[in-house]
């Protein structure tokens, strides 16, 4: 090692210590200070006020059928990428990762001018009386686009780094296809899958731009809880805002601690494999 | 299959055209043909419709308006970003852990959340408003207010960057320029910094890229008034709400490009660092 200079490293930490606590600490806390500032009933009240609750299920509903479905996606894109060779694959994984680098406003532009009224496929939808926009399909269409790349992008590097010699010699041992991934591949990404339907159900949650665009914020009807937070927030109702995001921010929480847990977990998949494989995060 | 499953596992593992078709008829669906569906639009709009509404003085506005805080947001974050992934490779203290996971918050916290926060933070009935009153400094509604909401959302980007870089980094390197009788600030001038240029770099365009994107955490701090404090994805939406498919597509199309470009100089760079890494 080298030789101690213990003043500008205790300065260094201070400064990053002082600096995270009045960033990123400060409006963690205020969220919880302000939704309980009137006291524990008015928090439950408003937690428990009708409007809120249907946001939360409706959060639920697109959670539950976005994630399920990205998984599947993932894991698909992440079995051709990463274990076969076929030309194109590089533009294949740049694909994969343009919700990244997009706006979610305007991924929900690009649906109205798709399924709305005015769009490209409207007097067909309206032909058929089908309702995409300003409705349950929207919402989860916009999610599914925005939350796309995240069981792909943990679980594609990984695959990659383990090979495809273990397959292989399942599949000579004589495993179907289905028997070689489930017994073989699953065991080996388990953590990274983990993390990355974590990550992706984090994102699904809070979506709110791509959201908002097709929702029509129909109060009661197709307000997730992000877009209710808005509502309440600029009808002045601040404690009940902050109560609603006190949720989102717990799940936040819960969140991040699940992945701090995985990534120990992780630890084991990757020493399995090569080290240091670039983490650089593209989760937004 | 089980039956040609033998011949051609000597090249190729199983499931190949399933796993591909998926991926493909999934990305078209719910990826390429919205973005093309934007495309079309644009080019139904015509050149010099676009160019029109484009250069619009309140679409310039908007443009303007975004462009400048991001780049106070990224210069915040290069220099807050550089000095998080420092002290959390470089240095051991206690409560080191959980510095490093507060650093993923931005992306946890949903945005709509962190820009109600921000804004009430900094109001005047907030924690820092009004110190920044006594100071004569107002955030909320300003331009200021939408960097700092921006500057919040895009942290991880270039912390989480840096890190593995540094982390990677050989110690030999430094050891032999301390040797040589190098002071640590050149050391880390002359030896360490150039080695994390490329991922730093490709840190800052990302965390750019993202504030010229972000919405929730801005739009309750901006204030959103026309030509001041009005960023280009709010004026997109407006444009909708106003039944202006035209202009809201233009605005988006720019939008697009700008990302795009970014993108393209992101994996330019990561291209770079990881080269860099390789001859290192």
């Amino acid at each position: 090692m080298r030789p101690p200079r213990p003043l500008v490293p205790r300065l260094l930490i201070a400064l990053a210590t002082v600096l995270t606590l009045l960033f990123v600490v400060a409006p963690l806390a205020f969220i919880f200070a302000r939704a309980l500032a009137d006291g524990w009933q008015v928090y439950a009240a408003n937690i428990l006020d009708p409007l809120t609750l249907h946001a939360m299920w409706l959060t639920s509903v697109v959670a539950l059928i976005a994630v399920p479905v990205n998984i599947l996606f993932g894991l698909a894109a992440a079995w051709a990428v990463a274990k076969h060779r076929f030309p194109g694959r590089g533009l294949l994984v740049t694909l994969i990762e343009i919700p990244f680098s997009i706006s979610p406003i305007i991924a929900g532009i690009c649906y109205l001018l798709l399924y709305g009224r005015q769009g490209l496929l409207g007097p067909f939808l309206r032909e058929h009386d089908i309702q995409i926009m300003f409705a349950l399909p929207g919402i989860v269409l916009v999610t599914l686009f925005v939350t796309a790349p995240f069981v792909a992008r943990e679980v594609l590097p990984l695959m990659q780094g383990q090979g495809t010699e273990q397959e292989e010699a399942a599949v000579t041992l004589g495993a179907s296809g289905w028997q070689v991934f489930s017994r073989v591949t699953l065991p080996n990404i388990r953590w990274a899958l983990l993390y990355g339907a974590v990550l992706c159900t984090a994102r699904a949650v809070g979506e709110f731009g791509g959201v908002s665009v097709v929702s029509g914020n129909i109060r009661g009807q197709t307000n997730t809880l992000p877009l209710h937070v808005e509502l309440l927030f600029n009808d002045l109702n601040t404690t009940g805002a902050f109560a609603a995001a006190s949720t989102l921010t717990l799940i936040a929480l819960v969140a991040l601690a699940v992945k701090t847990l995985l990534e120990t977990q992780r630890g084991t998949d990757h020493s399995a494999t090569r080290k240091g494989e670039s983490n650089v995060p593209a989760h937004q | 299959m089980t039956v040609a499953a033998p011949i051609r596992a000597k090249r190729v593992l199983p499931g190949f055209t399933l796993s591909l078709g998926t991926t493909l008829l999934y990305l078209t669906l719910i990826i390429l043909i919205p973005v093309i569906a934007l495309v079309l639009k644009g080019a139904e709009i015509g050149p010099d419709n676009f160019m029109r509404i484009v250069t619009s003085p309140r679409a310039l506005a908007a443009f303007r308006v975004t462009l400048t805080a991001a780049a106070i947001a990224t210069a915040i974050n290069a220099v807050y970003g550089l000095l998080m992934a420092w002290v959390l490779v470089r240095y051991d203290f206690p409560g080191k852990r959980l510095l490093d996971a507060l650093m993923d918050i931005p992306f946890a916290l949903p945005t709509a959340v962190a820009g109600i926060s921000l804004t009430a933070l900094f109001s005047s009935s907030g924690w820092f408003g009004p110190l920044l009153d006594a100071l004569g400094l107002q955030v909320v509604y300003t331009l200021a207010g939408i960097a700092i909401a921006m500057a919040f959302t895009s942290i991880p980007f270039v912390v989480r960057t840096v890190q593995p870089v540094l982390e990677d980094l050989d110690p030999a390197l430094e050891q032999a320029a301390e040797t040589l009788g190098a002071r640590p600030w050149t050391i880390f001038v002359r030896v360490v910094f150039p080695a994390i240029l490329p991922a730093w770099l490709a840190g800052c365009t990302t965390a750019f890229a993202r504030s010229l994107g972000e919405f929730g955490a801005v739009v309750f701090i901006a204030g959103n008034l026309p030509m001041k404090t009005e960023i280009a994805s709010l004026l997109a939406y407006i444009r909708l709400e106003e039944y202006d498919y035209n202009g809201a597509a233009v605005i988006a199309l720019a939008l697009l490009g700008f990302a795009l470009v970014l993108l393209l100089a992101s994996n330019l760079l990561q291209f770079w660092a990881a080269r860099y890494r390789e001859a290192m």
